[in-house]
């Protein structure tokens, strides 16, 4: 699309060549962008532009493009996923933006997730947390007991249903002063804990986790709530509650074993 | 054409499967910690095959290019997974189940592997509610289900809008245990370039770090490619960005068969294009279609007025409304299987009823109303609204409607700035998936010994056409219940062999030739970008190999595709370096691999005459626009040998037998 309702545009964008580069903010210009094109269709664009130039595109992480990987991890205009609420950068489209407008876009920032290059990050952390206890112990066999064994009740299935859809953008970390990573861990400590298969190693899994947490250099939570604004998924601080719940609980066993 | 041996068990279909496992080869728990497998691609497939296969306790070495594996794009999967349950009781069975998926497939799978499929479909619904999945549940506490195109009975399981999404995380779950455990060495962002063969055995893959540009050599005793479709050689399609073929290439190339590429699904229900600046399509679940009503205006000029934007469809009275699934299919109505339901939509638009108001103009509708106002009028019944005026009535519908499908509502709102709860949506049919891949025997081993496929990658259980809830069935199973069987009887001949060198030749040949292509891309002095190519590719892919296909179309493709490809390797601008991360240069490997695939998959298009499925061939098709496909001559697997280039592959035919399933033309009316 082009012509009278396209945008034109300034771009001040983070380039950084590798994590050992301290990098700096660059300015670009993009012109006649479609208004019904997202986000990340105006980057696509910037590249175009960029390699035509003999200039190296833009580093950005993507790939659904639909707002469920979680791959895409843009901090625009001081937002996590920029401006708009309950969606992923690749959800964002440029009607929310006007002609004229000048756009800041930079990586997440965070001690535990490094810059590899551009506007990609590490966010190895997170699988390293999920390593330490994200799981219930269940070998595959074939035999294990049928689905409908255990009756769920439908309201604790929805909860923990809410809690499992975290996509592990990292938004919350890059949102949250501290870069506490409370809301991704507690969202899978409680999608687990509020189901039946998941309470016999709840005590071992918030400890390992919380631990690991703590390891990979996340900060503290401070109940700002901002990582519960800025979530693409709507993930509530409730689970913050739960897990401190689960883990206080925990505490008190450990000591038993 | 006897090279393909399927590999098909004796005896009745029902007791293929046990018989075949009691009968193959088991490696001990002790020999197994001495085995290395290499698996590449960590979607439902890849991901349950790793997590299975060291819990079992290999040494496996897991491979994504994502950040992380549970990145994988089964997560975009919306609509559920399918399992002969029988939960709602409403005959469902085994038997049923295999029988769906052999007509669903249009009878151009193999028998024995869809009757494994449905076997083992039960198994995985109690594997990931064990794992924790969160499915959807009833106010008995028990798992609900949905159903899906080409069926009539219930047999889907789901979370909401986002199943796969649920079941990937599964995966990722029993996969971070084991990584934690030390039995999955995970390499993200990695890219298999190649495959190593040694005395014509799997024996490891070269890979590229993304992050640090270094070719690196792994070794194992087996490869598992479990990488995807390669739906986007199409450019625009409903897969993630990243999604390719290369893995499936480049075995292709070192001596796999790649089987039945024209078969593509394209899937009915997918928001249309708005532009030339797009890069990607995105799928509305075909689960809407339970509920959604698909139309068009049925006068031309009502349609006109709408693509000039002088009209609403909320406007067009109900009398003045072509219901045409409806119309066409009675018994299946608005859940014909997807195939059906895309070329209905292509033919209305064809013919002049479209109602896109983008640039593409093509769309139709698919209206919520009817059963807002069903579901609403059923909740003031529940509640004692007897009395309940209209807007109340839409109201308690509204909300109904919002707890099954909001996620995909608010999805769509997203992107197109309308609200489908007061208008109807406008969808078209894009490309969603591939049933056609690399060529697989009973036991998922491709014709290089030592390496399998599974999951999209292969080719094996969907025939022409997939059903909706059958591609997460099918990669679970795969991963779960029947590789890690399989594989164990190739295995068992590898316990004295020890680790696998790298030093040998074949690794450094290997090395060498990823080496030179990087180079070469480096180094080219071209002046067009990847994705023009790529964007060229995907044009005469739709246009020509898309929907609807005929011979002079094809022949004409072909050309051109091998045009591009030639001018590709001349005109192609790679900027960046090699020894760093280099997203151009990833995508130039990808597209160079689409540019050769994209030529097979138009010749295999005009070798098969007839239609089937989702492979339509203008010239075989009735009065009425309904496929025709000729069993006398196609009822076989065309699986391709690499001979060079493209145009010199030489084909193989596995024929397929029905002795099960009496071969039908396939109606839904």
């Amino acid at each position: 699309m082009s012509g009278a309702n396209g945008l034109n545009l300034t771009l001040k964008v983070w380039r950084q060549k590798n994590d050992k580069d301290k990098g700096q903010m660059e300015t670009y210009q993009v012109a006649d962008i479609s208004p019904d094109s997202s986000f990340l269709e105006m980057m696509d664009i910037l590249n175009e532009q960029l390699i035509e130039e003999g200039k190296e595109p833009v580093a950005f992480d993507h790939d659904c493009r639909e707002g469920i990987c979680g791959m895409c991890s843009m901090y625009i205009n001081g937002e996590a996923h920029g401006p708009g609420r309950g969606i992923t950068t690749c959800q964002l489209h440029m009607r929310e933006f006007n002609n004229g407008d000048t756009i800041y876009i930079e990586p997440w920032r965070a001690k535990a997730f490094p810059v590899i290059k551009d506007l990609v990050v590490d966010r190895s952390g997170f699988d390293r947390i999920m390593a330490a206890g994200g799981f219930v112990s269940v070998n595959t066999s074939g035999n294990t007991q049928d689905a409908n064994a255990i009756p769920i009740p439908k309201a604790d299935a929805d909860k923990a249903f809410d809690a499992a859809t975290c996509i592990g953008c990292g938004a919350c970390v890059a949102s949250c002063k501290n870069a506490s990573a409370m809301l991704f861990v507690s969202a899978k400590v409680s999608q687990f804990a509020l189901l039946p298969q998941g309470r016999p190693e709840a005590a071992e899994r918030v400890q390992n986790m919380v631990k690991q947490m703590d390891e990979e250099g996340f900060g503290n939570c401070s109940n700002t709530g901002a990582c519960e604004v800025e979530c693409p998924k709507g993930i509530s601080l409730e689970n913050i509650a739960r897990m401190n719940r689960e883990y206080l609980s925990s505490s008190f066993k450990k000591e038993e074993v | 054409m006897s090279v393909l041996d399927s590999k098909i068990p004796e005896g009745p279909i029902k007791d293929k499967w046990t018989n075949h496992k009691n009968n193959i080869k088991l490696v001990n728990p002790a020999n197994k910690r001495l085995i290395d497998v290499i698996v590449v691609g960590t979607g439902l497939a890849g991901g349950s095959a790793a997590a299975t296969l060291a819990e079992l306790g290999y040494n496996v070495k897991a491979f994504c290019y994502q950040d992380s594996p549970r990145r994988a794009h089964s997560i975009a999967a919306q609509g559920g997974i399918n399992a002969a349950k029988n939960y709602q009781g409403d005959g469902d069975s085994t038997y049923r189940l295999f029988y769906d998926t052999v007509k669903g497939g249009d009878y151009r799978s193999r028998e024995a592997n869809v009757y494994r499929l449905a076997e083992v479909s039960t198994n995985i619904i109690d594997q990931c509610v064990a794992q924790g999945v969160p499915f959807a549940r009833d106010y008995g506490g028990l798992l609900d289900n949905r159903s899906f195109g080409g069926v009539q009975v219930s047999r889907t399981f789901y979370a909401k809008g986002q199943t796969g999404q649920q079941l990937l995380l599964g995966c990722y779950s029993a996969m971070s245990r084991q990584i934690g455990k030390g039995k999955i060495k995970m390499y993200n962002r990695h890219e298999m370039m190649d495959i190593v063969k040694v005395d014509g055995k799997a024996r490891g893959i070269i890979a590229r770090n993304l992050i640090t540009g270094e070719i690196e050599r792994h070794s194992a005793h087996a490869v598992v490619i479990a990488s995807g479709g390669y739906g986007n050689v199409f450019f625009l399609s409903t897969n993630a960005m990243g999604s390719n073929v290369s893995a499936g290439w480049k075995i292709h190339k070192k001596g796999a068969f790649f089987a039945n590429p024209c078969y593509t699904q394209i899937h009915p229900t997918c928001i249309p294009q708005h532009g030339d600046q797009q890069s990607k399509l995105t799928l509305m679940s075909e689960s809407l279609r339970n509920d959604g009503r698909i139309w068009v205006p049925k006068k031309k000029e009502d349609a006109e007025a709408v693509r000039a934007g002088k009209l609403r469809g909320v406007d067009i009275p109900e009398e003045d409304r072509d219901y045409y699934l409806e119309r066409r299919y009675p018994s299946f109505g608005n859940l014909v299987p997807r195939d059906v339901a895309s070329r209905a939509a292509k033919e209305r638009c064809d013919a002049g009823y479209g109602v896109g108001t983008n640039e593409s103009g093509e769309a139709v509708y698919l209206d919520f109303s009817a059963a807002i106002m069903r579901y609403g009028q059923e909740q003031a019944n529940i509640h004692g609204e007897h009395d309940a005026s209209e807007a109340r009535v839409r109201e308690l519908g509204e909300d109904v409607v919002e707890k099954k499908y909001g996620n995909l509502f608010q999805m769509y709102e997203k992107i197109t700035a309308d609200n489908p709860y007061k208008v109807p949506m406008k969808i078209y049919p894009a490309v969603h998936y591939t049933m056609g891949g690399v060529w697989v025997d009973y036991n998922l081993m491709t014709t290089i010994k030592g390496c399998y496929c599974i999951g999209e990658a292969n080719f094996s259980d969907h025939g022409a056409n997939r059903l909706g809830a059958s591609a997460l069935m099918q990669g679970l199973a795969d991963g779960y219940f029947v590789l890690p069987y399989t594989i164990g009887d190739y295995l068992a001949n590898d316990i004295r062999t020890g680790s696998i060198s790298t030093d040998s030749p074949e690794f450094e040949e290997a090395e060498k030739s990823v080496k030179d292509q990087i180079n070469f891309f480096i180094n080219n002095a071209g002046t067009k970008s990847v994705d023009h190519f790529h964007k060229r590719l995907g044009k005469v892919m739709w246009n020509k190999v898309g929907m609807a296909r005929n011979e002079q179309g094809l022949k004409e493709a072909i050309e051109e595709i091998k045009q591009i490809r030639e001018e590709f390797w001349k005109e192609v601008k790679v900027p960046g370096v090699a020894d760093g991360m280099n997203l151009e240069l990833e995508k130039a490997g990808r597209v160079a691999d689409f540019l050769e695939l994209g030529e097979l998959f138009a010749r295999d298009a005009l070798l098969r005459n007839e239609s089937c499925g989702g492979h339509f061939r203008e010239e075989y098709s009735t009065e009425e626009g309904e496929a025709m496909r000729d069993d006398e001559n196609f009822t076989h697997v065309s699986a391709w040998e690499f001979k060079g280039e493209p145009s010199d592959a030489v084909l193989h035919v596995e024929s397929l037998v029905y002795d099960n399933i009496e071969l039908k033309t396939r109606s839904y009316k």
